[in-house]
């Protein structure tokens, strides 16, 4: 994976409680952590002046990284929203890459610099990019779900949103497609308690996101997604199922925005303090590292070296991405029409 | 050759490309088992079946969602939306998401989709089912607008549709389904995108129309030749995006004059952007300023007589000409 060099070689055997390998639970700690320092290095450049716009998923990692690493690289597809900078890094994408993307560089693998930061694109890995209109890409994932139908190909497509985007009827639409012609899509909603400023309870008459799968006939469950084992454990066998042709999958991971909106947002004016500091000491990141170091999985020294080459990693592509050229200006008009 | 009516031109195009190419499906509302609401798909189902020809639930923006993603996926989707009115439920699935994925995935993703939709007035459809927004597509940089006045050009345009890795907003205008014409059966027959047509040749004035308004300016070039002696040329755009100005340039540098025709609404309408460039490149050459007959600014009414009177119509179009002619 990313992280070759002098690491340790971890055992490729499935621990029994866990469902995953050493291997695989290093790479879990792995790519929350440096989605977690990346979004906080961002952010810091955001208050240097040099990023004009940061979207994180800060809160939300164990959510993403967990149901992530329950698909197939390079079969499956990944049609993420913005907030999904974890599942994008399972899915290859490098530090330095993402601060290209956040920079809007030149050499940005996603966009060229034509898209705001964090709409994450890259063909070659299977992760199409999206528009900044919330739920457009789940119907984008039941097109592809029909296509790979119809050509008989065994992938999974998962697709994903917040829990505000299932007010749109963009949303409604692509569960009814996928469920009547029972497509091999997971739609993964990561509830993380806020739309913007809006609660839960102003967005949806329901307590679940998870209950609007009866509506459609669709197979749903419920994880704590704060926990990247359960949420490996939830989404392993929904994907395995939809490969087989057991149709789609409602998942809601209920998990918590730690930050606000954006970099443009002043979360203070809407949410209770009181709430923000009882889901912090839930934070998902620490509460993985708890646990297995607890558990006896890796010792303290082990971690600690995780934690110093993630820092190092974040380091060093932030200094080599603000080196990169940006794009030329007579680029601007380019890729409007694809030429026959 | 064969004489057929339009819509059975279409059919006609979507059978061969269907034949040709098997990554090409069809999805929208009643298109199956009935066969289109205005027939264009009939017997398609049977000949093609079911995963090819997917009758959808009434869901605008979901079947054009899922057409871009089908698109991404390597398929090349014909997605029909009934009538350009309900387009407006899709549209921001086909302004934000088809016409800009290409640009906004530095080229690493293509949406080759076709959208089929009727348009236009003169029905009886009252407000909410007689719109004419050819323009309005044309407007967004990404999408290719096409709009067939006849049978022939029908066919061989949607023919090409399908040979563009785009996404093709196809405007059909109700009142052209029904008329016949000479169409080729050879399974080549194609016609490029941005080549507009000289349906009459003239000397005086040149009409300029698309879609549905080409047969107002065709039969007001008829009356002026009888009734006025005034030649006029009659050309018919056939793509809007791209536009072939230079045929429609080099024809005003001829007459002189030019008259602009189109059944939408006048205001912020693509006959103001057709004048423009009219403007900007033949200035010298008019001998009047660019008219424009189009569609009075007001929702269609239902009522056969108040209906007619908003629509443009071939008196409206000899009248601008003889506008021209007056000292």
């Amino acid at each position: 994976m990313t992280t070759a060099g002098t690491r340790k070689k971890r055992s490729e055997r499935t621990i029994d409680e866990y469902l995953l390998s050493e291997q695989q639970l290093e790479d879990m700690y792995y790519h929350m952590l440096l989605a977690r320092r990346l979004n906080e290095r961002m952010l810091a450049l955001n208050r240097q002046g040099r990023a004009a716009f940061v979207i994180a998923g800060v809160g939300q990692e164990a959510a993403q990284v967990g149901a992530a690493m329950a698909l197939k690289l390079g079969t499956d597809y990944l049609a993420p929203y913005y907030r999904d900078l974890g599942m994008n890094l399972v899915f290859g994408m490098t530090a330095r890459e993402a601060m290209l993307n956040l920079l809007a560089k030149r050499d940005d693998p996603n966009s060229y610099g034509r898209q705001m930061p964090s709409h994450w694109g890259n063909t070659e890995r299977r992760i199409v990019t999206q528009s900044s209109v919330v739920a457009t890409q789940l119907l984008h994932a039941t097109g592809i779900g029909l296509g790979a139908k119809m050509r008989k190909d065994p992938l999974v497509v998962l697709t994903c949103c917040g829990e505000g985007s299932t007010s749109r009827g963009d949303f409604h639409e692509a569960l009814n497609f996928s469920a009547i012609h029972r497509l091999p899509v997971i739609f993964y909603v990561q509830n993380n308690g806020y739309a913007i400023s809006m609660r839960n309870e102003k967005e949806m008459p329901v307590p679940n996101v998870a209950d609007r799968a009866r509506a459609y006939n669709m197979n749903s469950a419920m994880v704590d997604g704060m926990d990247a084992i359960a949420v490996y454990q939830t989404v392993r066998p929904a994907v395995d199922q939809a490969r087989n042709g057991g149709g789609p999958f409602l998942i809601e991971a209920k998990c918590y925005r730690l930050w606000p909106h954006s970099s443009d947002d002043d979360d203070s004016r809407y949410r209770p303090k009181k709430e923000l500091e009882e889901w912090t000491k839930k934070d998902p990141v620490s509460s993985f590292r708890t646990r297995v170091e607890t558990d006896g999985i890796f010792p303290k020294a082990d971690l600690d070296e995780i934690e110093e080459r993630v820092a190092e990693e974040v380091r060093e592509a932030t200094q080599w991405a603000l080196m990169q050229p940006d794009p030329e200006p007579e680029d601007a008009l380019g890729y409007v029409y694809k030429e026959l | 050759m064969a004489e057929m009516r339009m819509r059975d031109a279409l059919r006609e195009a979507l059978r061969e490309e269907m034949l040709r190419d098997e990554t090409i499906f069809l999805m929208g509302e009643d298109i199956g088992l009935y066969g289109g609401s205005y027939a264009v798909t009939k017997g398609l189902l049977e000949e093609f079946g079911e995963a090819r020809v997917i009758d959808t639930p009434i869901a605008e923006s979901g079947i054009v969602g899922a057409g871009i993603g089908a698109a991404m996926g390597g398929l090349h989707p014909m997605v029909e939306l009934m009538t350009i009115n309900f387009s407006f439920l899709a549209l921001d699935q086909i302004v934000n998401s088809a016409a800009k994925l290409h640009h906004m995935s530095n080229g690493q993703i293509h949406v080759p989709m076709v959208i089929r939709m009727a348009s236009g007035g003169g029905s009886q459809l009252a407000a909410t089912h007689s719109h004419s927004l050819e323009g309005m597509y044309a407007h967004f940089p990404g999408l290719k607008v096409v709009c067939p006045s006849n049978a022939a050009d029908a066919k061989g345009l949607l023919k090409r549709a399908f040979r563009d890795q785009n996404t093709v907003i196809f405007i059909e205008h109700t009142a052209n389904y029904a008329i016949k014409g000479e169409v080729p059966d050879d399974p080549d027959f194609l016609i490029e995108f941005g080549v507009a047509n000289i349906l009459r040749e003239g000397t005086d004035v040149t009409i300029v129309g698309y879609g549905g308004s080409v047969h107002q300016a065709t039969r007001a070039a008829a009356l002026l030749e009888e009734q006025e002696e005034i030649s006029a040329e009659v050309i018919d755009l056939r793509t809007l995006q791209p536009l072939d100005m230079d045929t429609v340039i080099a024809s005003v540098k001829k007459t002189n004059r030019c008259v602009i025709v189109e059944d939408a609404w006048r205001f912020g309408g693509f006959g103001g952007e057709l004048a423009s460039q009219v403007m900007e490149r033949a200035f010298d050459w008019l001998d009047a300023p660019v008219a424009r007959v189009a569609c009075k600014d007001v929702p269609l009414p239902y009522n056969r007589n108040l209906e007619f009177a908003a629509l443009p119509s071939e008196e409206d179009v000899v009248d601008a000409v003889l506008g021209m002619f007056k000292e």
